[in-house]
């Protein structure tokens, strides 16, 4: 622990740790735990009961009440450890409320029953991790009814990969035409491309339902992917990468009479590699976590992808906390999981672009 | 902003070669493109390719950016529920009236009944943007500002300030509500705040020990300030003036009162009609979830201001607080401005966490203008398409401006 202090307050310049330090970490500490805190609150009640979360048991661990069946009823008890007055516990079922009082019996011995003051009982309860609210939605089973893990996730994986393949191959083009050739209408072109920063989804929603739905992409995931394929940062990432490869490799291979095309695939494309892993990155995490245009494309629940199903799934099944908690968590795990590997290329691959 | 002297994206892959999935699928599958593009070649010439490798992409804009901007602004003249635009009646600017003609646009309550949800998203909006944004810029630059600095694990602490802008909207809203809940855990563990501190008001000895920590306190402030003796007696006196008079007030103080309180009545934070308290929230998540990425623009901004200025500031025994204002502030501007204008234009389209954190609840206290076009077009049954298209082009007015000002500002950045 020690160390670990030592560890984390040491400065780079040693010996001279001044208030405006503490200030800084202080102000790190309260800022992990604000981001941090929220998440792991929700990791944590994932695993709880359907009984703990309508309860909103504020413990950390996830505690489930013990219950018995006794021999000659259907129904189960609630299990109490009871306090005696001589010190000694006991575990036993609580078979009714009377006053102030509790109806106590022992589980083996059902029809002795004796009243106990409530306040020297307490629930018998134990830890335990309900890995069902995760396996009773993706694997069936239980009533999670109509939420249907699987056929989101593979939407959302369909989107997320065939829009990010067709964004990389499109945008690779363009940048590969915009910085390797001189031709007219160049400016133009880049022109036209910067001005559709100047028209967002948000701004032509109808439209764009009406263009959609003309080519009848409505309802179906072409419709997701599609208008979003092409995107302006994209192509100026990119392009900014391939102005940095030598011509001279370009003429070589020409004067080894390489069509433009191989240029493109097997000089061009390769070398763009860093960019382009750039360029994935974020397309993997604008489609996956895509909400507003695929709100309003799809609106049959086979089509959903993990958003919508989440999202929808928020709304109308208000008693169904502990399934919506862990899909929740199942739908935030891929993106950990790439962040958590991948976190210094995105970051980097964000400051340098400025878009989102 | 791209056009920063970095030699662009550090490696992600260190061989050119793009190992087996290139190797395998990538450069097979666009070998397959060779013959008909080496056709075109032949057809085109160098002159025309370009065009070709062009082609997908301008299509996409076209078909999806550059052709519903202008139907946006036909729809926005025609009526009816057909999505047929030979179907559509032209309605002049009657749909135009119903969002403008108010008594006063700021009292939506005078307007049509489409005007009335639309000033109230318009107004929420701008309300949102104008509270949201300087308070992200502040967080964010400060955020920036304590990573800037040497400390242990910076690549560490940025990625965890990051990590919410990874996630989706929905998850987001879906962790929060959680949270929010009327018994949730905020309010649970405000309760065991309250409790605690009732506790500790019914504590024995607390009395003393407060006023001792106090005392000491005031003693270790008087042990520092007592340098100033050196400016006179009248400084002196003044010292033990001010010592003396905090340390009445100790004897003075009521710990008790201070440290009891009333137990916390749970609120419910997301529905509470009569309190600031959703929209407040809405504010809150939304900077939660988007502060990494406008953290991570500034931090690059001030890792660009050269080290060199700051050691020859020191060197000339320029004081920290003067070296910020004279060299951090006015170098990191443009940074700060493409930040401030960024997040306008981003506030300006709030929708995803709003809509599925309070659904513009409770009332209309957190309806954005994307919700009110949004339903207006797909979810009422009258499906108006017309009126949506109109405010839509509203919007996009200031989105425009807003967008202008932005590539204005980006340009000169990367021109200095």
């Amino acid at each position: 622990m020690g160390r670990a202090i030592a560890f984390l307050t040491r400065t780079r310049n040693p010996g001279r740790v001044d208030w405006t330090d503490l200030l800084a970490y202080a102000y790190l500490v309260l800022g992990v735990l604000l981001i941090l805190a929220p998440v792991v609150w929700l990791f944590v009640s994932s695993f709880k009961s359907q009984r703990a979360l309508i309860e909103s048991d504020p413990r950390f661990l996830p505690y489930e009440q013990v219950t018995a069946v006794l021999p000659g009823s259907s129904r189960p008890v609630n299990l109490v450890e009871w306090t005696a007055p001589d010190g000694t516990t006991r575990i036993l079922a609580q078979l009714r409320l009377s006053g102030a009082n509790v109806v106590l019996a022992d589980p083996a011995k059902p029809d002795e029953t004796f009243q106990v003051p409530r306040r020297d009982t307490r629930p018998h309860e134990i830890v335990r991790a309900r890995f069902e609210n995760y396996s009773e939605p993706t694997l069936g089973g239980g009533a999670a009814g109509t939420f249907r893990f699987g056929l989101y996730f593979g939407n959302s994986v369909f989107v997320t990969v065939v829009a990010t393949l067709m964004t990389l191959a499109i945008s690779s083009m363009a940048a590969f035409a915009l910085a390797k050739y001189r031709f007219a209408g160049r400016d133009v072109f880049m022109l036209l491309i910067v001005a559709t920063l100047l028209m967002p989804a948000t701004v032509i929603l109808v439209p764009l339902f009406i263009v959609v739905k003309n080519f009848g992409m409505l309802d179906s995931l072409w419709g997701v992917i599609i208008p979003g394929a092409a995107t302006p940062t994209g192509v100026f990432l990119l392009r900014q990468y391939m102005l940095t490869i030598p011509d001279e490799l370009i003429e070589a291979a020409r004067m080894d009479s390489a069509s433009e095309w191989k240029i493109y695939y097997k000089i061009v494309l390769p070398l763009a590699l860093p960019a382009i892993a750039v360029l994935a990155i974020l397309s993997i995490i604008w489609r996956w976590n895509d909400f507003l245009w695929p709100l309003v494309v799809l609106s049959r629940s086979e089509t959903f992808t993990l958003q919508l199903g989440l999202s929808s799934f928020k709304g109308e099944m208000l008693d169904a906390t502990h399934y919506l908690l862990a899909m929740t968590v199942l739908t935030l795990l891929p993106v950990t999981f790439v962040f958590a590997f991948l976190q210094k290329y995105i970051t980097t691959g964000i400051a340098n672009t400025g878009m989102k | 902003m791209a056009a920063e002297a970095e030699p662009g994206p550090s490696a992600v892959v260190d061989t050119t070669d793009g190992g087996p999935a290139m190797r395998w699928v990538v450069t097979p599958l666009l070998a397959a493109f060779e013959p008909p593009m080496r056709w075109l070649q032949t057809k085109l010439g160098l002159r025309g390719l370009p065009y070709v490798f062009l082609l997908p992409t301008m299509a996409i804009f076209g078909l999806f950016s550059f052709l519903p901007a202008l139907l946006n602004i036909y729809i926005s003249f025609t009526g009816g529920a057909s999505t047929i635009l030979a179907d559509r009646p032209f309605v002049g600017l009657r749909n135009y009236e119903a969002l403008l003609a108010c008594e006063s646009i700021f009292v939506p309550k005078s307007c049509p009944v489409s005007g009335f949800g639309f000033w109230t998203g318009m107004w929420n909006t701008l309300l949102f943007a104008v509270i949201q944004v300087p308070i992200m810029t502040a967080v964010a630059l400060a955020t920036a500002i304590v990573l800037n600095r040497e400390i242990r694990a910076r690549g560490f602490w940025r990625a965890l300030f990051f990590y919410p802008v990874m996630l989706s909207p929905v998850v987001v809203a879906v962790v929060w509500d959680w949270v929010l809940k009327r018994r949730g855990i905020l309010n649970a563990g405000l309760t065991e705040f309250a409790e605690m501190r009732n506790a500790l008001a019914a504590w024995g000895p607390l009395e003393t020990v407060a006023k001792i920590a106090a005392l000491l306190v005031v003693a270790a402030l008087a042990r520092r300030l007592w340098t100033l003796r050196a400016k006179g007696a009248w400084a002196v006196a003044a010292l033990v003036a001010c010592a003396g008079a905090a340390a009445w007030l100790v004897f003075a103080w009521d710990v008790r009162a201070t440290v009891a309180t009333q137990a916390w009545r749970p609120v419910n934070w997301l529905a509470d009609a009569n309190s600031s308290w959703p929209f407040f929230w809405v504010v809150f998540v939304y900077t939660w979830s988007h502060l990494g990425f406008f953290m991570l623009i500034l931090l690059a901004g001030l890792q660009a201001i050269p080290r060199d200025l700051y050691e020859a500031a020191e060197m000339d025994g320029t004081p920290k607080w003067r070296a910020f204002v004279r060299i951090t502030v006015p170098l990191l501007m443009p940074t700060l401005l493409v930040v401030l204008v960024l997040s306008l234009i981003r506030a300006f389209q709030i929708f995803d966490e709003v809509y599925v954190l309070t659904g513009g609840g409770p009332g209309t206290a957190t309806r954005m203008v994307i919700q009110e076009i949004y339903e207006s077009a797909f979810v009422s049954d009258a499906k108006l398409y017309g009126v949506a298209a109109a405010a839509s082009v509203l919007l996009a007015g200031v989105i425009l401006v807003l967008t202008l000002v932005q590539l204005a500002l980006t340009r000169r950045k990367a021109g200095a």
